[in-house]
């Protein structure tokens, strides 16, 4: 019994080889399904722990609690609320930083720190130079990421405007910090580490710059596990009130762990929505190869049998053959989305800011890599092994028995009338077994399919990108205010030399209530007839805003359980804070997270505060442009300029190296797999036809002309997998879109016929490729030997 | 009349070979499947090769059928060297002249009698009418039929009249008869005889009926990739007489 297994296993092994570049291909095709798998589980995980650990190393805040100027005795009253743990007061400032380097002005976040703390709260990790000093006001902490982009070192200087005043600074340290991991600049929403400064003063320095001696203008806490976040907000609120609060918020709303979350959402559905997409492909595509090359062994089963082998022995040997495969497959898989894993782990870091950012290789997803390929594997082998095993010992012993063909009926005749003889045996073969060619045709599509969502995907990005830059927003700067102003701004911005169009936006946060949900956005209010800065549904046409409701858009609409004629309750987040009744006027499709809309003069009008703008939006001269900038830094009370035109490219560069690789690599896996398949294909028909080929050689066909008869069958399949391939594309793309799509970002499901061609190309090209491996097997048939026995 | 032709094609040679030999493998493990073949073999002959099993037959009759090749010495196909030829040159000599015959048929599973035999006849330069072809060989009745459809005997007709389609020069026969019972057999025979005489086609038979060589011309015996004998035969019979 041993020693037949032995021999078995031995047989085992010569077939591996045998057919080893099949192997390798299932392997690869495998390994593409699995590795996306383990390196966005991994990824996830990574993120996800590290974030943890960091924030909690750090402390950073549970919560926010902003005012205008709190007296520092209120911390105590704050201490004392239930579930807090520990409060600090501390100020937080905007500021520009003017750099020789750079002709626009920078934002910058200034906040104060105390360089004696044992373990404050929101603290930093010092990774250059050394600490500030607690007696030295002019020494900062400046934000790593920021200092790298401009290649600056402690010992340097920088220059801040903070509160219209100018000061020079001499960096002490260059620091990460939990708060700005994800570093935005205001307004923005791809990081630009470039555009965007942190910066630590100790406390004097901050209380004389912003005029805050013995105040703070926000308090940063942390909770117990046990604390109640609605009732903090409403108490740190109520007590905050008289101190000018601007509205408590949770680290839910911090701006950087929202993004990190956010990315962490996507990323959690990426890894939920993909990896099955990828795998079930591999899956069906194992399970076709394995049945055929159970097919290709049906004599030698037979044989095997008639030599007293019981069925579960050849049952054992074939499931021990595809196993094979299938942790080849895993192994491989599970490396490479490691590895995989690892590089793009380094990306991240590139826009999200950690001190450490471990990879954690988790040997639970091998464990799982492991047993999806195997039982995928089993699954896919199984029909195939069984067909097998019921095989009676008597097929083997079977006199040759050619395979059954026939003419087929009238326009299959009429057809292969016009062909010539090799063209006919196409032809025959295909229709001989439709049922196995389309499963073929299918196998190739189902690839195909991946590479068209993966283009449609591409597109849609595209798209966004195209709308968000070139139709929604068509101006070349924003400029933001600390707060709203008056709208002599806008004449102000307009009377500069070099600036051809200026259009006021008037934006202000709140809190939306509805049926008792909340949710914290803003309302937009824009000018009528906006050209610069619109609001567009997702038909790019112009919403109308005319009136004095509001136009929701349909996300915003479906959180708040909201319709047109309804009110909607808004909590104005600045200024005096009023709360205010609002109808529902209209609710558009938006492209681009939640918007809502109102017309600039009925918000302004609703909020008591007519003519005042938040913000404006520019059309320059691009000669002028140096000249612009300078006057614009003149200006007081601007938080940040924003550089459209750089942002479109800070976005596009996100897309193709940033996070946006994960594109990329999943479109070479879609590859990966389509070349597999077809290779797998054109072996296996390969492998049944040998012999028919040496005979074709032996008659005096050429290599050339042999190998027509299998390519042609070969292109004739792809050919017919295209139009599968599309359809497939468009089923599991409308999937994606959908299932991928969040309240932040909407995917839209639009379907452009160059993603069609594109996934034909690669079908095809990887058709050629599989060809001419076949044609080099074809050519090295040996004739003498294919003809000497009978299979 | 046909007597005349071919006693005039004697005069020319098909084959020549010089100290043909071939070895497979190598080191201890090498096989010598011939070894050093001097042999010639006169146009329009019916020839019979005779030998034990593993004695170099069909090594000898792949070498100069173009679909194998000789480790050293050389083969001449008329005059031309087929030891020094490309596989290009090899194609285009099995294309133009050589026809085959196996003991398992080859024939092409998906296409009928007929078109197994245009399979050869398109890519020929002087094919004879494919249904000419079949008739020789009494299949015409069948030519619809695909190889699933046609008995062991009839379907080695076809591969008969497929080999002949194309006027080869020369007729290689491996075991032709090796899968049929005798009287079926004999039909074979029957048709490659027809083809020799009719159309002087040079005709290499390997069989391991002995009784064969009665209706060839020559008898060459094998043995050990070495020949043995060679025997000219005055007597030749009419396949009918022969059994086995
Ligand atoms: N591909 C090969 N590799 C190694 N040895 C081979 C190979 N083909 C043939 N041989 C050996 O060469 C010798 C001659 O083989 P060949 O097929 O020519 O014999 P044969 O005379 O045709 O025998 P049979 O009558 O059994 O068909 C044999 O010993 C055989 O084992
Ligand atoms: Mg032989």
């Amino acid at each position: 019994m041993f020693a037949f297994a032995s021999i078995l296993d031995r047989k085992l092994l010569r077939d591996l080889w045998r057919i080893k570049g099949q192997a390798a291909a299932i392997v690869f095709v495998i390994a593409a399904g699995i590795s996306l798998f383990v390196m966005s589980h991994g990824m996830m995980i990574s993120l996800d722990e590290t974030m943890r650990a960091y924030y909690e190393r750090y402390r950073f805040a549970d919560m926010y609690a902003p005012a205008k100027r709190a007296p520092d005795y209120i911390i105590e009253e704050l201490s004392a609320l239930a579930g807090v743990n520990d409060v600090e007061g501390r100020i937080s400032g905007g500021g520009l930083v003017t750099l020789p380097d750079e002709s626009a002005p920078i934002s910058a976040r200034v906040l104060s720190f105390d360089p004696e703390a044992v373990s404050p709260i929101n603290g930093v990790h010092l990774s250059e130079g050394r600490m500030i000093s607690p007696t030295r006001n002019d020494e900062i902490l400046l934000l790593k990421s920021f200092a790298d982009a401009h290649e600056l070192k402690p010992g340097d200087s920088l220059s801040v405007t903070m509160n219209g005043v100018r000061h020079k600074f001499t960096i002490a340290g260059l620091a990460l910090s939990p708060e700005f991991i994800y570093a935005l600049p205001p307004g923005e929403f791809v990081v630009d580490n470039g555009r965007f400064a942190a910066l630590w003063l100790n406390e004097d320095a901050m209380e004389a710059a912003y005029d805050l001696d013995g105040a703070f203008n926000e308090a940063v806490l942390t909770f117990s596990p046990y604390a109640n976040e609605d009732f903090l907000i409403t108490e740190l609120d109520r007590i905050l009130a008289p101190y000018g609060a601007t509205g408590a918020y949770s680290r839910a709303d911090q701006i950087s762990n929202k993004f990190l979350v956010e990315e962490l959402a996507q990323l959690k559905t990426m890894g939920r929505v993909m990896p099955p997409i990828f795998v079930a492909v591999s899956i069906f595509l194992l399970n076709i190869v394995v049945t055929r090359l159970v097919q290709t062994e049906r004599e030698q089963i037979g044989l095997i049998k008639a030599f007293g082998y019981s069925n579960r022995d050849v049952a054992v040997h074939y499931l021990k053959f595809v196993l094979a495969i299938a942790l080849g497959g895993a192994l491989v898989g599970w490396g490479g989305g490691v590895w995989l894993g690892r590089m793009i782990g380094e990306i991240y870091r590139l826009y999200f800011h950690f001190p450490f950012l471990v990879f954690i290789a988790d040997f639970s997803t091998l464990g799982i890599a492991l047993a999806i390929s195997a039982l995928s594997a089993a699954a896919g082998a199984f029909f195939a092994v069984r067909s097998a095993v019921v095989l009676t010992p008597a097929v083997a012993m079977r006199p040759p028995a050619p395979p059954k063909f026939a003419s087929g009926n009238g326009v299959l005749k009429a057809v292969s009338r016009l062909l010539d003889q090799p063209s006919r045996m196409i032809l025959r073969r295909l229709s001989r077994e439709p049922a196995r060619a389309l499963l073929t045709a299918f196998g190739i599509g189902a690839a195909m399919g991946l590479s068209v969502m993966m283009r449609f995907n591409v597109n849609a990005t595209d798209y966004m990108l195209d709308v968000s830059f070139n139709v929604i927003d068509r101006s070349d700067v924003f400029v933001s205010f600390v707060e709203p102003l008056s709208d002599k701004t806008i004449l102000e911005l307009e009377s500069i030399d070099g600036v051809t169009l200026v259009e006021p936006v008037r934006s202000t946060p709140v809190m939306f209530k509805h049926d008792r949900i909340e949710y914290l956005g803003s309302i937009t209010g824009l000018p009528e007839d906006a050209a610069l800065n619109r609001a567009v549904d997702s038909d790019l046409q112009d919403v109308d805003i005319t009136g004095n409701g509001v136009v929701l858009s349909e996300q915003l609409a479906e959180i708040l359980n909201i319709a047109p004629g309804d009110t909607l309750t808004v909590e104005v987040r600045e200024g005096r804070r009023p709360t205010l009744d609002i109808p529902v006027t209209g609710i558009v499709e938006a492209l681009i997270g939640t918007p809502a809309y109102m017309d600039m003069d009925a918000l302004n009008r609703q909020l008591k505060e007519p003519n005042r703008v938040s913000g404006a939006y520019l059309k320059i001269d691009p000669r002028m442009r140096q000249a612009v900038y300078n006057e614009i830094k003149a200006i007081p009370k601007v938080a940040g300029v924003s550089l459209r035109r750089e942002a479109y490219e800070n976005f596009q560069k996100m897309i193709d190296e940033g996070p946006g690789v994960f594109r990329y690599i999943m479109t070479v896996f879609s590859i990966v797999i389509a070349a597999g398949v077809v290779y797998n294909s054109a072996r296996i028909a390969y492998i049944e036809r040998e012999r028919d080929l040496a005979s074709l050689r032996v008659l005096g066909f050429t290599k050339i002309e042999t190998g027509y008869v299998l390519l042609g069958e070969l292109g004739t399949l792809a050919i017919i997998a295209l139009p599968i391939g599309s359809a497939l594309g468009y089923l599991i793309w409308s999937y994606m879109a959908t299932a991928m799509s969040t309240d932040l970002y909407q995917i839209p499901v639009i379907y452009k016929e160059d993603g069609l061609g594109y996934a034909a190309i690669i079908v095809l090209l990887a058709t050629a490729f599989a060809g001419a491996f076949i044609q080099r097997d074809v050519s090295k048939i040996d004739m003498a030997s294919a003809l000497k026995t009978r299979d | 009349m046909s007597e005349s032709v071919a006693k005039a094609k004697t005069a020319e040679l098909a084959f020549r070979t010089s100290d043909l030999s071939k070895v497979y493998g190598e080191g201890p493990a090498a096989v010598h499947a011939l070894r050093g073949v001097n042999l010639e073999i006169p146009a329009g002959e019916l020839v019979v090769l005779l030998g034990p099993s593993g004695s170099g037959k069909s090594t000898l009759l792949n070498i100069l059928g173009g679909i194998d090749r000789a480790s050293s010495g050389r083969a001449f196909f008329q005059g031309d060297e087929l030891t020094a030829m490309t596989d290009r040159q090899l194609t285009a000599y099995r294309r133009r002249h050589v026809g085959f015959v196996f003991q398992f048929y080859n024939l092409m599973p998906s296409l009928t009698a007929l078109e197994n035999v245009d399979l050869v006849a398109e890519i020929a330069t002087d094919p004879m009418p494919t249904m000419d072809a079949l008739d020789l060989v009494g299949l015409k009745p069948r030519a619809t039929h695909f190889p699933s459809e046609l008995s062991g005997g009839e379907q080695q007709r076809v591969a008969i009249a497929r080999a002949i389609a194309k006027n080869p020069t020369v007729l290689f026969c491996d075991e032709p008869t090796g899968a049929l019972d005798s009287k079926t057999g004999v039909g074979v025979l029957k048709a490659l005889q027809e083809v020799n005489t009719r159309l002087g086609t040079t005709t290499l038979i390997i069989t391991h009926a002995a009784a064969t060589a009665a209706m060839a011309d020559r008898v060459i015996h094998f043995a050990d990739g070495q020949i043995r004998e060679v025997i000219e035969n005055d007597h030749k019979v009419s396949p009918d007489e022969i059994s086995w």
